[in-house]
């Protein structure tokens, strides 16, 4: 199977700190994958050198077999990768419509003079564009909401509105960070189904960042474990469950569970 | 008279047929009513509501819409926008009059018989040149600072307020080049041509008010569309979450750039409209003052509401030109005092924003968004206490 994005050797240093260290990486086409590792293990860096952030000391980024690294973010989200944020980023005085309808900007073309004189394209380009973003939303379950305020939304309708907002760049990646943070095991459950969902119907690949095991372990096709900024362990659920390295790394030197 | 040729959504129709009856009955109220009414009329309106003062109001409500679409839309503090003004002025005192006398270029313009030196070009084309021009700048300046955050491009732009007016005031001669006549400043501006029927002078003031209102009501219609399309959801984004509009595919450099663009258009059509105002550009006018004027009738009228800022310049160029004087002239006729009330002008405007800030931050007219945070915040306060 192709891979959708692939990071090759990835090193970020921070002076003297290296955050991430020689990580390779990769997210086949269609198919859900995590990456976990206890706190401090180099997650976010590495998300943060996948939608470009940062730049990493060395490696690169490869998505949809085009090198994406070091560019801006604006250029990476319109070549296909989105994301949602693990403390919610959403616009908040802006409707749930607006929120996903800021994400089609790369994919619209009206520009100044033709929003002024309200050119015939330019209409028919902001009517479908509603249309998508109802649609988006009523996907998502949210449709009710469309025109209230994003800040006014429930937290778990938030989370929901991040998915929307995203799946209106048309990505072929999405990353999910910590999406089920706050939720409750009945959420996170519903939450496992919708992921699987999304994939399935918009023909995505899903990279998810968690730190709830269950859900970890009941949605991911494969899971690449990171700690101290080394990837220590790489298969299917079942193997990570059942490898050394990464009972030591979450329970090891301390001796109390973590990854909660 | 507000541009019927494509007004479609029904919010729209209605606020072109206010501005327009608005407009018609002040119109009518100094060219006709006043001239021929009785004289206590006549003094009324002179001294409260003159004509010369509602077309200042226009050229201050140009601007802060101008300079809403920047602050309001975009989020991007700006403390130096009477640059533009300056800019946009200038370029009327360039293209239309005869200061530039070795050109003696004429494009559908219209010279002051016996001026017909220099570059004459018609009014409407100049003020499409100095939006332009003062769109460009805009960029210039723009490009390098639009990377700092808040303060710091607060302070940048600041600078800039300064800089340019001080190149006018010393403009006299930049190497042998008379770039801006220095303290003594550009004057006369040509006539406008008004319809074809009229040459608008500096005592026309009737007229000037209707193209004025023409100019305002196109940057009314300007601020709502593009608020409503792709660039106003882009710019309200970064106004939102600058990290997260990025991840979500708006660039933002050009964004803000446009956000700067717009405001810096109508800065250079503020410039124009005032240079013909007043017949002429005073580079001294051009002070630090101006851009926090402008700056409170945004925040005062509602940052991102286009009916709030209109409010909030009719009212603060209001008691800045003509309100303040008349009402301290009232005052000391009735008690005999002998109070110089508008030289308290400033301790008026500090009041206020202290009083507004302290009861009212929305502002006056607030952007429905903007009031569910305040009020939210005041909800806060009271389950504290």
């Amino acid at each position: 199977m192709a891979n959708a994005l692939e990071a090759h050797n990835i090193t970020v240093q921070f002076g003297g700190l290296v955050a991430v260290n020689d990580v390779s990486f990769d997210v086949p086409e269609g198919g859900i994958v995590s990456l976990i590792g206890p706190n401090g293990a180099g997650k976010t860096t590495f998300f943060n050198v996948l939608t470009g952030l940062y730049k990493p000391t060395s490696g690169s980024v490869r998505l949809n077999n085009q090198v994406i690294t070091g560019k801006s973010p604006h250029i990476i989200a319109r070549n296909g990768l989105a994301r949602t944020f693990q403390n919610i980023r959403l616009f908040g005085l802006m409707t749930a419509e607006e929120n996903v309808m800021v994400a089609m900007h790369s994919h619209m073309r009206s520009g100044i003079i033709s929003t002024l004189i309200k050119t015939p394209h330019q209409r028919r380009e902001e009517r479908e564009a509603h249309e998508r973003a109802r649609e988006l939303l009523d996907y998502v379950g949210i449709g009710k909401y469309a025109s209230d305020y994003a800040r006014n939304l429930p937290y778990g309708d938030q989370r929901r509105l991040e998915v929307a907002r995203a799946l209106a760049l048309k990505p072929s990646v999405l990353l999910l960070d910590e999406p089920t943070a706050g939720m409750n095991p009945q959420e996170s459950a519903r939450f496992v189904d919708f992921v699987r969902k999304v994939r399935e119907d918009q023909k995505v690949s899903i990279l998810l960042i968690e730190h709830d095991m269950s859900v970890v372990m009941k949605v991911s096709e494969r899971v690449t474990v990171l700690d101290q900024g080394q990837k220590i362990a790489e298969g299917s659920p079942d193997e990570i469950k059942t490898n050394p390295r990464v009972i030591e790394a979450y329970l090891g030197k301390s001796g109390v569970e973590g990854g909660h | 008279m507000t541009g019927h040729k494509a007004i479609e959504d029904r919010s729209n129709r209605r606020w072109a047929i206010g501005f327009t009856a608005v407009a018609v009955f002040l119109f009518v109220l100094y060219h006709w009513i006043v001239p021929n009414g009785p004289s206590w009329l006549h003094d009324f309106v002179q001294g409260w509501f003159s004509n010369a003062n509602t077309n200042e109001m226009i050229v201050y409500i140009i601007m802060a819409l101008g300079l809403n679409v920047v602050v309001g839309y975009a989020g991007l503090l700006d403390l130096g926008f009477v640059a533009f003004w300056a800019i946009g002025g200038y370029v009327a005192g360039w293209l239309m009059s005869s200061f530039l006398g070795n050109f003696k270029i004429n494009i559908f313009g219209n010279p002051a018989p016996g001026l017909e030196m220099g570059i004459h070009v018609t009014f409407w084309w100049v003020l499409l040149a100095a939006g332009g021009f003062c769109a460009i700048w805009g960029i210039i300046i723009g490009a390098p600072t639009l990377r700092l955050k808040s303060d710091y491009l607060a302070l940048v732009t600041l600078g800039f307020g300064e800089i340019i007016p001080q190149v006018f005031i010393n403009g006299q001669d930049i190497n042998g080049f008379n770039l801006s006549n220095g303290n003594q400043g550009i004057t006369p501006i040509d006539p406008i041509r008004f319809f074809g029927f009229r040459n608008l002078g500096p005592f026309d003031l009737d007229y000037k008010f209707v193209i004025y209102a023409v100019i305002c009501a196109g940057m009314v219609m300007v601020s709502l569309r593009l608020r409503q399309g792709r660039l106003g959801r882009a710019w309200l984004a970064i106004r939102e979450d600058e990290l997260a509009a990025s991840m979500m595919g708006v660039p933002l450099m050009r964004t803000k750039l446009a956000a700067y663009a717009v405001g810096a258009f109508s800065g250079g059509l503020g410039g124009v409209v005032f240079a013909t105002h007043i017949n002429g550009i005073f580079a001294e006018r051009f002070n630090f003052s101006i851009s926090i004027l402008i700056l409170a009738m945004v925040v005062l009228g509602g940052m991102g509401n286009v009916w709030g800022v209109m409010v909030g310049a009719i009212v603060l160029s209001w008691i800045n030109g003509i309100g303040l004087q008349q009402f301290g002239n009232t005052v000391n006729g009735a008690f005999n005092t002998n109070i110089d009330f508008p030289s308290f002008n400033f301790l008026i405007f500090g009041s206020l924003l202290i009083l507004m800030m302290m009861f009212r931050r929305e502002g006056f007219i607030p952007e429905a968004r903007v009031r569910l945070v305040m009020h939210e915040h005041e909800d806060d306060n009271e389950e504290v206490h």
